[in-house]
């Protein structure tokens, strides 16, 4: 067992590290206020090939592993949750479906422009009374001659209105399935400027409010038949399956908002006096650092560990939900200690840790709420 | 078109700097980047890369471990690296160092030579024109803008308050200044792609046409007679007066400090 990273990895923590302390940080304040999708960060990072590292370089990807992925998620969102989850969001869930699923032409058709960064990526699986529970579809896909007319709306889509490509699920049929009838569900890929294709509302939120999160309205959108992603009726698992994928991704996300929020509170109490010293001379703040750094440096293990299952084992559905879990409440966790170190300047928006806490809020919702990672763990334990 | 460009890993001034007790940089204890100026020299191979079709070839001298500047020259888009490494090469002054780089560019074919201006360690602006001298190629110096036309450069030359522009015939050298451009990123798959790479190693015995009297500290005209790190002054005092008030506030201040 060998805890230490190539020299390859090293050098794109570095590179990754430079972006986002040069390119990212300056305006994370700033994308948080306003609420408006970083589009100049995304052009830079799109020429960087940020956007299609575990994409194959024949598909015009970067060719590099989950980890590497999982790296430049986690550095990035060290320094603005917002950013980490529009490459999470554009890589795990639309490159990596259409990679796994796609025809050759699709492929062919989409990955390019994907991995470069031509064009953004979005899922769309969670609608109003669909959430936790996938399986309560309501958006409906019905085939008329060469086309699939799909009708229905999705809410809470990372990406919403920014994205040109996406994978969208919805009902095809029901099905029998031992004994009970249950609903067939299929994934297509549907492209923004599809005739109706809209937008609904933006949502107002805690968090990564950068990340244009919007409703998806279909109102008798005709896309071709040969927009299908995957088999017909396969939907649920390969939802189930890129979730697996973009918990690592969002894993990473929490993971880089606890490193920099225990980063932020460091600097901040080694300055902060109080007393007559600084107040990272005081046990209390000394004991605290000491468990956020254990907690954070056991979530980055379990976070490269299910990295690394992604690419050497076919399921890695347990080794994401515990790294997602794990993450997710370190970040949440770290970064409520770091805004109680950071005193009454924590609680204002002057100071970087207040943004990291709510972002980090997210973490523990999106892509399976914590108690779903739960159950996928303890699921696989009582097999 | 071919081109070689010399690049120095150098201390990472974020990080603490450490010597040798001879004076020299204590190199392998340090944490280092790229130098700035040969960054942007870089650069600007790549962008006459993408605009006109080149080859470009990094070559470094230095320790084993400089070998890593080599690798993120090559992961931002260079095609060849070299490292000229030898125990016999250590401790060179700006006249050896260049003696060594020419002895080992001569074996290679080239367009164009781009060296950065001055390496933050040194300061010195030697090695680029030095390098030139040796080779006995035109050198055309601070170069913020650079051209092709046919067989030669059009090379923007930063002055004072002003620019020159110059016109060399190739093969010809031009030191850069950091300012010339932004560097790109390296890409991710390009770390992956710079460390599948071969990198050639030479030694003394690469050299082509170097007296063993040039090379490294026997054969550097310049001794460090002693070396210490910068000591950092206060952060001073800054105070917001009107111009009228400004200065008796200096006053006083000087008075007080018996200056005047």
């Amino acid at each position: 067992m060998d805890f230490m990273l190539t020299k390859q990895h090293e050098m794109a923590r570095t590179l990754f590290r430079e972006f986002a302390e040069k390119e990212v940080k300056p305006l994370a304040q700033e994308v948080d206020e306003t609420e408006v999708f970083p589009r100049g960060t995304v052009e830079k990072m799109a020429k960087a090939g940020f956007l299609g590292i575990p994409v194959p370089k024949e598909y015009g990807g970067q060719g590099c592993d989950i980890l590497t992925y999982a790296m430049c998620v986690e550095e990035l969102s060290k320094v603005c949750g917002t950013t980490g989850v529009i490459v999470s969001a554009h890589t795990s869930l639309c490159c990596d479906p259409i990679l796994t699923y796609g025809t050759e032409e699709q492929k062919q058709k989409y990955l390019p422009d994907l991995a470069s960064g031509r064009k953004i990526g979005a899922f769309g699986l969670t609608e109003p009374g669909a959430g936790t529970d996938a399986q309560g579809q309501q958006t409906k896909a019905v085939l008329e001659g060469d086309e699939w007319v799909l009708n229905g709306s999705k809410i809470f889509i990372t990406n919403g209105k920014e994205a040109d490509v996406y994978v969208i699920f919805a009902v095809t049929g029901m099905i029998e399935k031992r004994g009970r009838m249950s609903k067939e569900i299929t994934a297509f890929i549907v492209e923004k400027g599809t005739p109706g294709f809209t937008f609904g509302t933006k949502e107002k939120k805690m968090g990564i409010r950068g990340s244009s999160t919007y409703e998806l309205i279909f109102t008798d959108c005709r896309i071709p038949k040969e927009n299908i992603l995957g088999q017909q009726g396969k939907g649920f698992g390969i939802a189930m399956h890129t979730l697996d994928g973009g918990r690592i991704g969002i894993a990473s996300q929490a993971l880089g908002l606890a490193e920099g929020a225990l980063e932020r509170t460091v600097e901040y109490v080694k300055e902060r006096k109080q007393f007559g010293r600084s107040i990272g001379q005081f046990q209390n703040t000394q004991f605290q650092l000491a468990d956020m750094a254990t907690k954070v440096e056991a979530a980055q293990l379990l976070v490269y560990k299910a990295a690394i299952a992604k690419n050497t084992q076919k399921v890695y559905s347990v080794e994401a939900a515990k790294a997602k879990l794990y993450a997710a409440e370190v970040a949440m966790e770290v970064t409520t200690k770091a805004v109680q170190l950071h005193g009454g300047y924590g609680y204002t928006r002057e100071y970087d840790v207040e943004r990291m806490m709510r972002d980090a809020k997210i973490t523990e919702i999106y892509e399976g709420t914590s108690e779903v990672q739960r159950m996928v763990i303890s699921g696989a334990l009582l097999k | 078109m071919k081109i070689v460009v010399c690049i120095k890993q150098v201390p990472d001034t974020k990080g603490g700097v450490k010597f040798n007790p001879d004076g020299t940089l204590d190199r392998g204890a340090m944490l280092t980047i790229m130098n700035p100026d040969d960054k942007a020299g870089l650069e600007a191979a790549l962008r006459l890369k993408d605009e006109y079709g080149a080859e470009v070839t990094v070559i470094t001298m230095g320790l084993p471990k400089a070998e890593e500047v080599l690798r993120e020259a090559m992961a931002m888009g260079a095609d060849k690296g070299i490292l000229v490494t030898d125990r016999v090469l250590g401790g060179a002054d700006t006249w050896a160092t260049s003696q060594t780089l020419a002895g080992a560019i001569r074996n290679l074919e080239y367009d164009l030579i781009i060296t950065g201006r001055q390496a933050i360690d040194g300061d010195t602006a030697q090695v680029g024109p030095q390098i030139s001298e040796h080779l006995g190629i035109p050198v055309i110096s601070y170069a913020q803008k650079i051209q092709i036309e046919g067989d030669s450069v059009i090379v923007e030359r930063q002055f004072d308050d002003r620019y020159h522009v110059l016109k060399a015939k190739m093969p010809c050298l031009i030191t850069a200044l950091a300012e010339l451009n932004e560097p790109r990123y390296m890409t991710p798959g390009g770390i992956f792609d710079a460390y599948k790479a071969d990198i050639t190693v030479w030694g003394r015995a690469n050299l082509v046409d170097v007296e063993d009297s040039n090379l490294g500290l026997k054969g550097s005209p310049t001794q460090i007679a002693k070396a210490s790190d910068k000591v950092r002054k206060g952060a001073g005092e800054k105070v917001t007066l009107d111009p009228t008030e400004a200065v008796d506030y200096i006053i006083d201040k000087l008075k007080v400090k018996h200056v005047i």
